[in-house]
């Protein structure tokens, strides 16, 4: 067979598969009291006592269940960071988020784990692990039930 | 037990866009150039393991798509929805139960065909982290600045790392990336999730691999060049980002121990003579190198000071210029081990580590490495 000279073809198909995700009862209370106290809830063993957030039905440390539900932060420390400067498609929207934003990792006073979540970069120059930072939720009319409700972490001074 | 050693090894040229081929012609090039190394044919292969993903090939089972080029037509082919090093695993283990003599462990990845940050993403949990927008890179960004910031180090260590990985893949024919540059120059390069730059992240690659594994009896058949599979361990971390230390990996700790303990390794620094690394950031190969015993926590760096790691030195890693240099998705974990093997073949060409007889290989999956399997080959039974 000659080489063609036509270039290879790019077939293009956009695959759109709804789907509806159980979150499951401890995740269902997590994402019900973000939108409607603006409370942040995690699962303590009734084990090994070890909070986790979001809230699990099981323990990730001892594999018991862990049916109880404390509330944790909203404050709390800084364990690392990235300011993130490439253009990111939002998987919920379709819509490109504004470059440069800020992630975090943050240990919530009161918890075992850690929660990564947007950080307010609005004043970069007190980025640091270690720093103190508070949850900013959401105005109440704004909420969607879901993580996103807690809008981002603030730097505390 | 029986001993299972790699018979043969084929791999693709890595670019950012094959258009040229698609899944099955890729997986098809690897496969006829093996068995054409080889002079064998698709009655010599008793079963296939692949590597692939459902989300990154945009079907569902996307094996499928690759059945017909490998050869599987009423054979047995099933497959690891996961790295390349886990369908090694997965296919010594077929020859173990001693249902098959021999196994094809073929993986192909094309990143040109779907957006690899909304792919990355999907990697996360629906509900409590994909709504975050994080994807692979996000997530690494986070653990080399936590990293980093532990043990004191500097965005130019990270560039001592991506000078030296992509000057060794100046040697390597198949690399998708490489530079002959200096720590200023990777500096300099766009600063893209602080603090990784472009050149600090694996580029997105196509590409396929294969290798053929054989029980001990049925070596002779296909070569005089055996590379014996002698240890491995593979374990795995949680998989909530927020549920790990982000600065260490326990689960790569186990499986280079288990790795070791199998392959009867006491000093991995003195006893090894080469490595190949799943590093998707330059970070990552500092990180691994201390978690695998060859540095103390924090001093990955001294091996790349000292020349101990480069290409001439006394435990090259990465010499074929490793993950940053290419990095096809599921691909890449068996291109360590298929770089391994040539080595210990003293087929490497430009690359080639004088004399190897014992190498690591080692693959990884999930964000910042939540999933590790480290394999320790020999070229002596």
């Amino acid at each position: 067979m000659s080489t063609p000279k036509e270039k290879p073809l790019y077939i293009s198909i956009k695959t759109d598969l709804p789907y509806a995700y159980s979150a499951g009862r401890p995740l269902s209370r997590f994402l019900v009291a973000l939108r409607d106290e603006a409370k942040i809830l995690a699962s303590r063993c009734n084990q090994c006592s070890y909070v986790l957030v979001p809230p699990r039905a099981f323990c990730t440390q001892c594999h018991k269940l862990t049916p109880e539900l404390v509330e944790v932060g909203p404050r709390g420390t800084l364990e690392t960071f990235s300011v993130i400067n490439f253009p990111f498609i939002d998987p919920f929207t379709g819509l490109e988020r504004p470059v440069p934003y800020g992630y975090g990792i943050i240990k919530l006073d009161g918890c075992d784990n850690l929660l990564p979540h947007f950080l307010d970069i609005s004043d970069h120059t007190k980025l640091a692990i270690g720093q103190r930072v508070e949850a900013v939720f959401e105005e109440k009319e704004n909420r969607t039930t879901a993580l996103t409700d807690i809008k981002h972490f603030r730097v505390l001074i | 037990m029986h001993r299972v050693a790699i018979v043969g090894v084929a791999q693709t040229k890595f670019a950012a866009e094959k258009i040229d081929q698609n899944y099955a012609e890729l997986a098809y090039e690897v496969v006829d150039s093996l068995f054409n190394q080889l002079g064998i044919g698709h009655s010599d292969i008793d079963n296939i393991v692949t590597a692939s993903s459902d989300f990154w090939d945009g079907r569902t089972i996307s094996s499928m798509a690759v059945q017909d080029a490998v050869g599987a037509w009423l054979k047995s082919e099933t497959k690891v929805s996961s790295d390349g090093t886990l369908a090694v695993l997965y296919g010594m283990m077929r020859i173990l139960s001693g249902s098959f003599g021999t196994t094809l462990v073929l993986a192909h990845s094309k990143s040109s065909e779907g957006n690899q940050t909304m792919l990355g993403n999907a990697v996360f949990d629906p509900i409590y982290q994909r709504q975050l927008g994080f994807d692979l890179v996000a997530a690494g960004a986070m653990q080399a600045r936590a990293y980093l910031e532990k043990y004191n180090l500097t965005e130019a260590d990270l560039a001592e790392v991506v000078v030296k990985n992509l000057g060794n893949a100046t040697y390597n024919p198949n690399a998708q990336r490489a530079m002959s540059i200096t720590v200023e120059d990777a500096l300099k390069s766009n600063l893209v999730a602080d603090p990784l730059r472009e050149l600090d992240i694996a580029p997105n690659s196509d590409g396929a691999c294969v290798l053929l594994l054989a029980r001990e009896d049925l070596v002779s058949k296909f070569t005089d060049k055996p590379v014996w599979l002698t240890g491995v361990g593979h374990y795995q971390d949680n998989y909530y980002l927020g549920d790990r230390d982000l600065t260490t990996s326990k689960s790569l700790e186990k499986a280079a121990a288990k790795a070791y303990s199998m392959a009867g390794i006491i000093n991995p620094r003195k006893e090894l003579n080469v490595v190949e690394l799943y590093d998707t950031f330059s970070h990552q190969e500092l990180m691994w190198s201390e978690l695998l015993g060859l540095a103390e926590r924090g001093r990955g760096i001294d091996l790349i000071r000292s020349g101990v790691t480069k290409l001439g030195g006394e435990l090259p890693v990465n010499p074929s210029g490793g993950v940053l240099g290419a990095h096809a998705m599921f691909v890449a974990g068996l291109v360590r081990v298929a770089e391994a093997a040539l080595q210990l073949r003293g087929e490497a060409g430009a690359y080639q580590v004088e004399g190897a007889s014992k190498a690591l290989a080692h693959g990884t999956v999930g964000p910042c490495g939540q999933t590790h399997c480290v394999w320790i080959l020999s070229n002596e039974k």
